[in-house]
């Protein structure tokens, strides 16, 4: 019994300090960041690997999320003869938050392990001590640039998410279901507002480009120089930041909406 | 054009293509006025505007004019709104107002009525003639009291 306790005041402790490393952590980049010179050909680079590679899948799923929101909304709103406000239920769920949260999700599969297992594999293969002897700072050369561009690339693909599944959702309201389209937009344009909507999801997503970037760049850069702890620690970087999207979500909005 | 430049290119038209659909989202669907503020302020005081919230349109013979800025109670207790209308219009000094719902279930929303006199509204000026909301419940309840009175005689 006393040996439990204790076993869960270690593991207390020891997630309260991985909390506070990740802080410092996060400082040392913002410390970096503001330091020149500002490398711009990696992070041309990172947003290369980051945002365009990441568009195929971002597009597909946003289309098919849109789709599948309209053909579901479609049969429940036609139960009670409101069609006509499908525009507005696909409009808000995709802008408020599906593109916000599937977006960050996808991202963490996509990018953010590969993030991690690239930079865990520089630890593994010693390049960042190599970076280090040469008295050159790993953080301001490998972190920076790929946190930098996570942080841009995620709103960038959420409205590109989102713009994708509200033409989904047309195509099924419109062509498939018949709905007339200026009753699509319409409601649309109504239901959906700057700031309480599209605002909100797109902070939404710059947090949670914030969020991937602190966790798949500190996995990858505290993983053990083994190829199991780069394993490990890939598996990491995308438990802990889709959880890290998912909560934080609940609470963003809740704050939001006071 | 060598790889790199290649690849300039294609990290660039992501970015425009990303910041075109942030602007979509945001002028198109969120319905974010650039450059608005100069359009005229005009207050109208209801009895019940029951449900009517800020950002509500206002229309003119079913077209949109204007938006609900502000609702507060003023002094007598009535409820207070204070509407942007576009400037560009003229609207005579006995335009009435009332609080419509679209559709049964739908938003409220502010129509005014053009009225026919010479003198027209300035900024800061109020609607006399209003209309309040139709509150469902109080008809229904209105409803129901009359028939039962109907059948006691």
């Amino acid at each position: 019994m006393l040996r439990l306790i204790s076993a869960v005041g270690e593991r207390s402790a020891r997630s309260i300090e991985q909390l506070g490393d990740i802080s410092i952590f996060g400082c040392q980049i913002v410390k970096c960041f503001l330091r020149p010179p500002l490398r711009f050909r990696p992070f041309v680079k990172e947003l290369h690997k980051l945002g365009v590679l990441s568009l195929l899948i971002i597009g597909i799923s946003g289309l098919a999320v849109g789709m599948v929101l309209a053909l579901q909304g479609y049969i429940e709103l036609s139960k009670y003869g409101s069609e006509s406000s499908l525009g507005g239920f696909v409009g808000i769920v995709l802008v408020r938050e599906l593109g916000p949260v599937l977006t960050g999700l996808l991202v963490t599969g996509r990018a953010g392990s590969a993030t991690t297992a690239e930079i865990g594999t520089m630890v593994a293969s010693e390049q960042l001590d190599g970076l280090r002897m040469m008295s050159v700072n790993p953080i301001d050369v490998v972190v920076v640039p790929r946190a930098l561009a996570m942080i841009l690339v995620m709103p960038l693909l959420n409205a590109i998410f989102t713009v994708l599944g509200l033409l989904g959702g047309w195509l099924v309201g419109v062509r498939v279901m018949g709905l007339d389209s200026g009753a699509y937009i319409g409601s649309l344009t109504a239901s959906v507002g700057f700031q309480e909507d599209v605002a909100s999801g797109l902070l939404k997503s710059v947090l949670f480009g914030v969020l991937v970037a602190l966790v798949s760049t500190y996995k990858g850069f505290n993983s053990a120089p083994t190829s199991e702890g780069v394993s490990h620690s890939t598996t990491m970087c995308v438990v802990t930041a889709s959880l890290a999207i998912l909560v934080s979500n609940y609470f963003f909005t809740a704050l939001w909406g006071m | 054009m060598g790889r790199l430049a290649i690849r300039n290119f294609v990290v660039g038209l992501f970015v425009l293509v990303g910041l075109a659909s942030i602007a979509y989202l945001s002028l198109s669907v969120g319905g974010l006025s650039v450059g608005g503020g100069d359009g005229l302020t005009i207050y109208a005081h209801f009895d019940d505007i029951s449900g009517l919230k800020p950002l509500a349109k206002v229309t003119v013979a079913g077209v949109k004019v204007g938006e609900v800025v502000e609702i507060d109670l003023d002094d007598d207790y009535r409820a207070r709104v204070e509407m942007t209308l576009d400037a560009a219009l003229e609207y005579p000094y006995d335009t009435s107002a009332s609080i419509i719902t679209a559709g049964i279930l739908g938003d409220k929303y502010v129509e005014l009525l053009i009225g026919g006199d010479d003198k027209t509204f300035i900024d800061g000026d109020t609607i006399t003639f209003t209309e309040s909301a139709l509150v469902l419940e109080r008809l229904i309840g209105k409803l129901i009291h009359n028939t039962s009175v109907g059948d006691g005689n």
